[in-house]
């Protein structure tokens, strides 16, 4: 189901880039907490900082959130903005 | 000490008043709301069992309304992923306060407002308190309270806490909910059409073995959303074939909390969209601004070290004065009154008096100086919203020790003093992170071993003592590192936590919450670790003051002979070094202090280096100031770390680990040096 629709890392998305967010991997806990913190399916998402290494800066309902490498990358976005049809 | 805790207990609480708890995301400026309503009308203890802060108040209206005012810690949902969480929930669900008021932030309102979904799904009757307007309206962020009131069908009262604007009417309206609970008629958030069905069908499962006080409705939205301990409490509650029938049906919508989430936040959606408006991004904001620089990954490290650097600069120019003026003033005049007091009575009772429990009102007095200004620098940073930043920076690094940003703080603190080191873990909410960082911070060579590594290094080393020095405080560095790498490997199997932290909007710290900040960290570091550094001080006294006469006839000093073969490892073939290694636990610069007294020499004089210098090998000298460096934290540090682990092994943990390690190292050092020398290897 990821990756057909070209879903890709949220880590992957230059700064400066939007995406949409598609899915969440990882465990049950992580999952739930970045839910939580507004990452769910159909949510936009705006990457601020992002050097290809280490943590990186997202925009996401209105706040500024900064994640580590490991739990962007288990964050699925599609990089066009628009919500894709069923 | 009876003052205090009688004081507190009157200002926790008043029997028979109504409850308000406070409730909120982090970053909403929910402790300034607090701190606005109860002012200095309140205790900060912890949750009972619990290392997380409880705060607690009270509220005198001028018509003579009093409420009990509870501020719960912050959370973003009622899932129980933390520690914070839990309390959050459980305190909502279990005693029941008769109104809570929801901070959020105008500024972040759509992901603040999930928190307000949850508790209108668990019933709890509630007030918003909309805050932050100013912030909001400075990004552009325009929000109409009434709009956002008849939407969601609870009242919205608009509020700029920091400059106490509109908290007043915010409590009054949350007393008139209380007064007439039956009048709350809020719009319950809907959950998506296409689970209506399964929260139907586990609802019918669980109807009447819902345990009290849960409500059944959101016990069945918490069991699709699969909370853990929900979970848990309806296996035991229900009958087994209707808990298998429950299992299969939960099974079989695994992943519906996700949907639930993101359902939530679509029901948010439609009740913001008429009350908010927001522009389309394009805007540089002041935080876009700041940010450039302040998480940039070089001019953001470099900024973090003059912040650190100008807070070490204020504790030296200010508080260290202040805490040498304590000690000498204060505890001459303590000393004073003990002698007319106690001037007819045996001598053995002065001592205990005067080198045991003044010296450690003095130990606690040469400790709150530069506690306060640590703590003033710490709030002031937590206030403005830069501390996030801080950590952000330093993640990166600190990672390869398993710890997070957010540790690096708190561990750098521990350059100027352990025990602000200790204190300052409390930044660190997850608790794995924070008892690691905790165990770490000894590690850091404080002020006053470097002291007394500057004192004894150019007569042990004639020849380049400060590369001496240097590399003594990086072999700390290192062992911290490799340390923390173990630690974490061994005991947390080399799990990491996740970092996912909001950065907030930057904004003009409010004098009120940084001053009760200091206040309120200050009282509880004298409330708790001070009567363990009292307690332990005479302790000390007595150790080192019987049979006697003086320290060379004492049981500490027996203990040092005891010691010898043990020393004799490390080339320190003197009981009088083992025995100033061991009142170095008292506070590290006594080092200095019982060596003048063994030796006979002014403790101030640099004979005294050169004597002890001319007792010991090079390679020894060496081994000597390693241990120093690495010993166990002194009596304070200690007793902080009880006080914020609340358990006594993680203590033993702390001091074994420095032990060992400190022990290693002089052997180490002092055999390969040895060897080295003898032209052996």
């Amino acid at each position: 189901m990821i990756g057909s629709n070209g879903a890709k890392p949220l880590s992957d998305l230059p700064a400066g880039s939007e995406g949409v967010i598609r899915a969440l991997l990882g465990g049950r806990e992580f999952r739930s907490r970045v839910a939580n913190l507004g990452f769910t399916a159909g949510a936009s998402v705006k990457v601020m900082q992002n050097y290809g290494h280490g943590p990186m800066l997202v925009a996401i309902r209105g706040t500024l959130v900064a994640l580590g490498r490991h739990e962007a990358a288990k964050v699925l976005v599609s990089a066009d903005a628009r919500r894709e049809g069923p | 000490m009876m003052d205090c805790h009688d004081g507190s207990a009157s200002a926790a609480q008043v029997a028979g008043a109504r409850t308000i708890a406070l409730i909120g995301q982090p970053n909403v400026g929910k402790s300034t709301v607090f701190n606005m309503i109860t002012g200095l009308n309140q205790h900060v203890g912890n949750w009972p069992g619990k290392t997380v802060e409880k705060k607690t108040g009270v509220f005198r209206g001028q018509n003579g309304t009093v409420l009990n005012i509870v501020d719960l810690p912050g959370t973003y949902s009622l899932t129980a992923n933390s520690e914070e969480e839990r309390i959050a929930r459980d305190f909502l669900i279990h005693e029941r306060p008769d109104v809570a008021i929801a901070v959020v932030n105008a500024a972040a309102l759509e992901r603040n407002l999930y928190l307000v979904a949850e508790l209108l799904a668990l019933g709890q009757p509630l007030v918003l308190g909309l805050n932050m307007l100013d912030v909001a309206g400075q990004h552009g962020i325009r929000v109409e309270p009434h709009v956002l009131q008849a939407a969601l069908g609870i009242p919205v009262v608009p509020i700029i806490a920091s400059k106490n604007q509109g908290v007043r009417e915010l409590v009054e309206a949350a007393a008139a909910v209380a007064e007439r609970p039956g009048d709350w008629r809020p719009v319950r958030p809907a959950i998506r059409p296409e689970h209506e069905p399964v929260l139907a069908a586990v609802r019918a499962l669980i109807a009447g073995h819902v345990p009290r006080p849960y409500p059944e409705d959101w016990v069945a939205l918490k069991l699709l959303e699969g909370d853990a301990e929900i979970t848990a409490m309806m296996e035991a509650a229900l009958p087994a074939e209707a808990w298998l029938r429950l299992r299969g049906l939960l099974r079989e919508h695994e992943d519906a909390y996700l949907d639930i989430a993101g359902g939530r936040y679509e029901w948010i959606g439609r009740m913001v969209r008429a009350a908010m408006t927001q522009p389309r991004t394009g805007a540089v904001t002041l935080t876009e601004r700041i940010d450039r620089v302040a998480t940039h990954p070089l001019a953001g490290l470099l900024l973090l070290l003059l912040i650190l650097g100008l807070a070490f600069w204020l504790t030296y120019t200010v508080a260290t004065p202040i805490a040498a003026w304590l000690s000498t003033q204060v505890l001459a005049a303590l000393d004073a009154l003990a002698a007319a007091a106690l001037g007819g009575t045996s001598a053995w009772l002065f001592g205990l008096v005067s080198d045991g429990l003044i010296h450690g009102v003095g130990t606690v007095f040469a400790f709150l100086p530069i506690l306060v200004v640590f703590f003033a620098v710490l709030g002031a940073l937590e206030d403005i919203g830069y501390l996030a930043r801080g950590a952000y920076v330093m993640d990166r690094f600190m990672h390869l020790m398993g710890l997070h940003g957010k540790s690096f703080m708190p561990l750098f603190l521990g350059f100027g003093c352990n025990v602000p080191a200790v204190l300052g873990s409390r930044i660190i909410e997850e608790p794995r992170g924070r008892w690691l960082t905790i165990l770490l911070a000894p590690l850091v060579p404080c002020t006053a071993r470097l002291a007394v590594l500057a004192f004894l290094a150019p007569a042990f080393f004639s020849t380049g003592p400060t590369i001496v020095s240097l590399g003594l405080v990086g072999l700390n560095l290192i062992v911290l590192a490799v340390a923390g790498i173990a630690v974490n490997r061994l005991a947390f199997r080399g799990e990491q936590s996740a970092f996912i932290m909001e950065l907030p909007l930057y904004h003009v710290p409010n004098l009120r919450t940084v001053g009760l900040y200091v206040w309120n960290n200050t009282l509880s570091f004298v409330r708790k670790a001070g009567t363990l550094i009292l307690l332990a001080s005479m302790a000390v006294w007595a150790l080192s003051s019987f049979p006697g006469p003086g320290i060379q006839a004492s049981v500490l000093a027996a203990f040092g002979r005891l010691l010898m073969p043990l020393g004799r490892l490390m080339g320190l073939d003197d009981w009088r070094l083992i025995v100033a290694l061991l009142t170095s636990f008292f506070a590290k610069e006594n080092t200095i202090a019982t060596l003048g007294i063994l030796f006979n020499l002014d403790a101030e004089s640099p004979d005294l280096a050169t004597a002890v210098a001319a007792v010991l090998t090079a390679p020894a000298r060496l081994a000597f100031l390693a241990v120093v460096m690495l010993f166990i934290p002194c009596l304070a540090t200690t007793a902080t770390i009880r006080q914020e682990t609340r358990s006594w092994r993680w203590t033993a943990a702390a001091l074994g680990l420095t032990l060992a390690l400190s022990l290693l190292a002089g052997i180490l050092i002092y055999q390969v040096g040895t060897a080295l020398s003898a032209g052996r290897i």
